[in-house]
């Protein structure tokens, strides 16, 4: 299993704690990991993103040009990573946000209006956690307990209160892939 | 511990406190902020200290002073700050001091920007401040290798008494990656009759400078530089081959690059090139056996960097022209593609493009 991945959108979407948390499931379950963040000026009002690299075997290189998934949380990073998906490969849209929608067929693509879904949640800020989630019901990846096992790690003390709504958001994600109709 | 995700800035400077360093100056500059971030919170945990000095001239000097007392020190910045600090590494190497200096490269000349680049290759290993010297260089392509060479270049800095380069680049800086510390690692202890610790009335006043006025005395301070070289270049070279055996072409590339590289080679060897990698990890003393080893037989080699060719110049210095050497690179922070790199191969192998 290699999965090569760009999380895309703006800063303060959850973008890069998106990966960071694919990338320490994955540690915990024993594969290899890499998360690489672009840390350029476009971060400061533009789009931010990050490269995930999970493999059964040690990662090579850490950089990620020609995606294997790219999950998209705004139109700039559409219009930027989309053509880069490899033929084969899955695109997630938050189609909340976007609304730009992919005409390539040699792809699989998913939208998922996942700010709405939040909001019903009662979190907007936990739209990201319903995207991983149809992610990781679509790749099995890394499972959900590990990610979970990771969200209790990286939220600190402070804000284990918070543990129950970002469940919430990976199982609705999960459930729109799985509910999907397969046309 | 098991292991923990972390950003590789932050490894270094856990590194440096698992190899005994407690004392850090330093001053802020993205991509390696992170570290100095560390080391402030870090150090007084372990009875260390932490100071963040008025500019990166000040910093190299804080160390000078506290490596003339026989601690371990060190110091980090990114590849203007770092070119700031060339006279002080100038005399750390003249006064034949210990310590440990961090590059976490970006994209130049000048202010550039703050990109991951190699172009400060030039800089580390031919020098860089004024004067007849080398300093050791190492150069780490994952996480988990910083741990290890992070100790290593304590080690080599009081075994040689010497100022010693741990180079990195912006990706490396930024990524994160599972790491593993092993704890209760013993630090190896280096006795240091030459640190102005205070004489204690046991002898007479020690004295550290890299001032000499005497053209004859400084000659012959040169000449025990030059051989304190000698020693490092039978003794410190590091460096790994993957697939070199049967190699037609040999590729050559350093820290995070030669990770892209290693994916380009396993890709051409898929598509029936035969091809190779050479990565030295130790820039300065560049490694070079496996070119003696191979250069009459392999069609040709291809140095790949984020410059716009400097270490291809030490392998040209090596191979003699005993074989072709060619170079690919990318500049100005722009890091290359799997893609080019594996295109670039195929090219040199059957001189048509995929």
């Amino acid at each position: 299993m290699l999965e090569e991945m760009i999380i895309a959108g703006f800063g303060g979407q959850g973008v890069m704690s998106m990966g960071q948390l694919i990338a320490y499931a994955g540690m915990l379950e024993g594969k290899g990991v890499s998360w690489l963040p672009s840390y350029g000026p476009e971060q400061r009002g533009g789009t931010a993103n990050c490269a995930v690299v999970v493999s059964d075997e040690p990662v090579g290189s850490p950089v990620v040009t020609r995606p294997s998934t790219a999950i998209i949380l705004n139109n700039p990073s559409f219009d930027k990573f989309e053509p880069c998906v490899r033929p084969g490969g899955l695109l997630i849209v938050n189609s909340s946000l976007v609304t730009k929608t992919s005409g390539r067929e040699d792809i699989e693509m998913i939208e998922i209006s996942a700010t709405d879904m939040a909001n019903d949640l009662g979190n907007s800020r936990v739209a990201n956690m319903i995207l991983l989630g149809a992610f990781l019901e679509q790749t099995k990846v890394v499972s959900e307990g590990a990610v979970i096992e990771s969200l209790k790690k990286v939220l600190g003390e402070e804000k284990q209160h918070l543990i129950e709504v970002n469940k919430l958001a990976l199982k609705k994600g999960a459930a729109f892939v799985g509910g999907r109709m397969v046309v | 511990m098991g292991k923990v995700l972390m950003k590789g800035n932050e490894v270094i400077a856990e590194s440096a406190v698992h190899a005994g360093c407690k004392y850090f100056f330093g001053y802020p500059i993205t991509p390696q902020s992170e570290l100095v971030a560390y080391m402030a919170r870090r150090l007084p945990e372990v009875g260390g200290l932490f100071l963040q000095a008025e500019s990166e001239v000040a910093a190299i000097n804080m160390v000078y002073g506290a490596a003339s007392a026989g601690v371990r020190v060190m110091t980090s910045s990114s590849s203007p700050g770092f070119s700031l600090k060339q006279e002080g590494i100038s005399y750390l190497a003249g006064a034949q001091l210990p310590a440990v200096i961090v590059n976490i490269a970006r994209g130049g000349p000048g202010l550039g920007n703050i990109q991951p680049a190699q172009s400060d290759y030039f800089q580390v290993t031919k020098g860089g401040g004024h004067g007849d010297y080398h300093t050791p260089v190492l150069a780490p392509a994952s996480l988990q290798e910083i741990v290890d060479l992070t100790k290593d270049a304590f080690d080599i800095a009081d075994r040689y008494r010497t100022p010693v380069i741990l180079l990195g680049d912006g990706m490396l800086g930024q990524m994160m990656e599972p790491v593993e510390f092993t704890e209760g690692t013993e630090i190896r202890k280096f006795a240091k009759p030459w640190a102005t610790t205070g004489t204690l009335g046991d002898g007479p006043p020690r004295t550290i400078t890299s001032l000499e006025l005497d053209a004859e005395s400084l000659e012959k301070r040169n000449w025990d530089l030059q051989q304190k070289f000698a020693v490092m270049k039978a003794n410190e070279i590091r460096y790994e081959t993957y697939l070199t055996e049967d190699a037609d072409y040999i590729m050559v590339a350093f820290g995070t690059v030669a990770r892209i590289t290693m994916n380009a080679v396993n890709k051409a060897r898929e598509a029936g090139v035969k091809v190779g990698l050479i990565r030295p990890i130790s820039l300065w003393p560049f490694p070079e056996k496996p070119f003696l080893e191979t250069r009459d037989r392999v069609k040709g080699y291809i140095s790949v960097e984020m410059s716009a060719g400097q270490m291809v110049e030490d392998v040209r210095l090596v191979v003699e022209g005993h074989a072709q050497v060619d170079f690919f690179g990318r500049t100005g922070g722009i890091v290359p593609t799997q893609d080019e790199i594996f295109e670039k191969i195929m090219m040199a192998a059957g001189g048509v493009t995929v």
